[in-house]
Formats: C-alpha cells, structure tokens, sequence
C-alpha cells in the first residue's frame, strides 16, 4: 500500500513538470526512481525509457514499466493514473476557458516564454540521458547518425532505433 | 451540450458517438509507431474523419504543447472534450493510452524475465543510442518553431546547465527561467506605462 502511494506521488509529481514534452521530466524522473526510491537502476531507467519512444501512443508510457516493476499490474495502473489524471484534469479545464484567453495580453508572454523553458529542460534531459547512453565512440556515432537521418529526411524513427539496437547486439558479438 | 449538429463548431458535420471516438484514438494509440504522434493526429482528425479544420488543429497543438503533460494525451483531452464533451475527453484519452500502457506492462514483465540477458542488454543499450539521437532532432524542431531572439537562446542554456550540470530541481529551474522569460516577453506598449527596452 505505501508503494502504491509512493508511485501515485511521484508519476503526479513528475507529469506537472512535463511542460513541452515528457523528456522535460526526465531529471527528476532520474533523481525520484533511481536515486530517492530505487525502484530502477539508471541502465534499466534508460532501457524503459528507449523502449518508451518504440511504442506506439503517448511515448512516456515507461511509466506504466516502473509501476508494474516496482507493485505488479495495481503499480502499473496507480502510475498511469496518476501520471495522466492531475494534468490531464488541467488541460481540460483550460481548454474550456481558452477562448476567452485568447485576448489576454499576458498569453503570447507565457506561451513564448514557457516554449524557451521547456527547450531548455529537454535539452537537460538529453545530457543527462546521454551520460548513460553514449558510454563509448560507438554509441555517440549510433546517436549521431540517427539524428541527422531524422533531421533530413521523413522516415519513421522505430527504424532506425530497432536498427541502433541492432548495432548494439552486432557489437556484443563481435 | 445538445445533440444537434448545428453547434457553434467550426466543423459542422453531425457529431461522432462516443464509441467511435474511442475506437478513433484506440486505433491511433495502437498504430502511431515511432513517437511522432502529432503527424497521427492530424492524418487521422482532420483528413480522415474531418473533425477539424487546420486552423483548430494547430491552435488546440498550440495549447497541448504550452500546457504540463504529453502532446498525445493533451490533444486527446481537447479534442475529446470539443466532440461530446467531458466523456469524449476520457474516451480519448484512454483509446490513446490503453495499447501502449499493455504493451510497457507485458515489457516491464519481459524485463525481469530476460533484462539480464546480455543479448537483451546490448539491444536495448544500443536502443537508447538511438532514442537520444531521436530527442535532439524533437528538441531541434521544437526549438527552430518557438526561439527567435537571442534571449531565447540564453534561456534555454541557463535552464539546461541549471538542471544538468549544477544539479538545480526542475521545479525550481522550472520557476526561475518561467519568470524571468515571460517577464522579457512581457505585453508592452499602450497602457502599461513602461516603455519597450528593447
């Protein structure tokens, strides 16, 4: 039962910090999980979250992982509600009164000045990912690649993040 | 809110049922692949079953992306919620999360089952390789859209070596850099009494 609440706590914690996208969240999702709670190591953290992005819907559904490793299927449900409830409730609401935003002179200000923020915390999150997964040459060219391939052309990204993973057990073997 | 189809919506077609607009984002959040949601959305909301024009796609995008939570599941709640109301919004959104959730769980058991196979592991290792290089172009994109100024810029540096570097709580740094960026975008001109210093 106190798992239970742990996990409500934090995923309700960290969807809030999820401004521009759920990799904004990823710091403290480091801190909570694998520092604070141990419920994760920071490998198996990074593999959750990589797995997270293959899968199809929302590509923060890693949190659902973490509940169901930590407290079995109940884990996995307390972290999708409580992940997906408390913002879910304040968009909702918003959307209802946005239109009478529209007008508001502050409302260009905050939607301008939240866009540099949450840029600034994605990029926070890909340095501290990257300490855990570009651990040699290999894996930053892996990384690199994969970027520019994405940035030039439309491909789907599952291929060629199955293909990283390819790379990966090629490199185990040889 | 009233069945007629004569609402005040832009798109003025008869609205769905509740059932199809479950089925809708259940087909969606089983089928997006690869992270890029958005492009699902529109396929899907404005091309395929017309439920919005363009010009309320993009605003309700606007919304989602300013707004805490995913893209995914903030434009399912809009969306929702614009069709058939507050259940339109739950139906949405649970279509949109129910596959993945199955899939991360049937993962997170697949995990303690195989996790420490050294196979397993270097797939996944080179999996996250991948997924970093995926996170930048996102970030890149997200950032070529709302950075116009230098400010912007520095913003987004000071915030990024706060929490990364210097080890700074998002929320704190969340706080901090929200203040000090909507403060320099602040509405200035007639009224207020403080020129521009730009």
């Amino acid at each position: 039962m106190k798992q239970l609440g742990d996990i409500a706590g934090v995923f309700a914690y960290l969807s809030l910090l999820t401004v521009g996208g759920g990799m904004a969240a990823f710091p403290e999702l480091k801190t909570l999980t694998v520092d604070t709670y141990h419920w994760v190591t920071f490998p198996e953290m990074l593999h959750f979250y990589s797995l997270g992005q293959l899968a199809p819907g929302p590509n923060m559904m890693m949190v659902v992982s973490i509940g169901a490793v930590v407290a079995g299927l109940p884990g996995a449900a307390v972290a999708l509600i409580a992940f997906f409830l408390p913002t879910g409730i304040l968009t909702w609401a918003i959307g209802r009164i946005w239109t009478h935003l529209a007008t508001w002179r502050w409302r260009p200000a905050i939607q301008t000045g939240l866009g540099s923020v949450s840029v600034g915390l994605v990029l926070a999150g890909a340095i501290i990912m990257g300490r855990g997964a570009v651990t040699n040459a290999l894996y930053a060219a892996v990384a690199i690649v994969v970027f520019f391939l994405l940035l030039k052309t439309k491909i789907n990204p599952a291929y060629p993040i199955v293909a990283s993973g390819l790379v990966g057990v090629l490199a185990h073997w040889l | 809110m009233s069945e007629t189809s004569s609402s005040a919506d832009p798109s003025s077609g008869p609205r769905p049922s509740l059932g199809r607009i479950f089925w809708v984002f259940l087909v969606m959040g089983a089928t997006s692949l690869g992270g890029g949601v958005v492009g699902y959305l529109r396929t899907a909301l404005v091309v395929r079953n017309n439920w919005l024009d363009d010009i309320t796609f993009v605003e309700l995008l606007s919304i989602s992306q300013t707004l805490p939570g995913l893209n995914a599941t903030n434009m399912s709640i809009l969306v929702g919620d614009r069709l058939r109301g507050a259940w339109g919004a739950l139906l949405a959104t649970l279509g949109m999360c129910l596959p993945g959730a199955t899939l991360m769980t049937a993962a997170a058991y697949a995990y303690g089952i195989g996790g420490d196979d050294p196979w397993s592991k270097a797939f996944l290792h080179g999996i996250a390789a991948g997924a970093l290089g995926l996170i930048v172009v996102v970030m890149v994109q997200l950032g070529s859209r709302v950075l116009k100024g230098i400010a912007d810029y520095v913003i987004v540096l000071a915030t990024a070596a706060a929490v990364a570097l210097f080890g700074v709580q998002v929320p704190y740094a969340l706080i901090a850099a929200g203040i000090v960026a909507i403060w320099w975008h602040r509405p200035r001109g007639k009224g207020t009494g403080e020129g521009p210093r730009k």
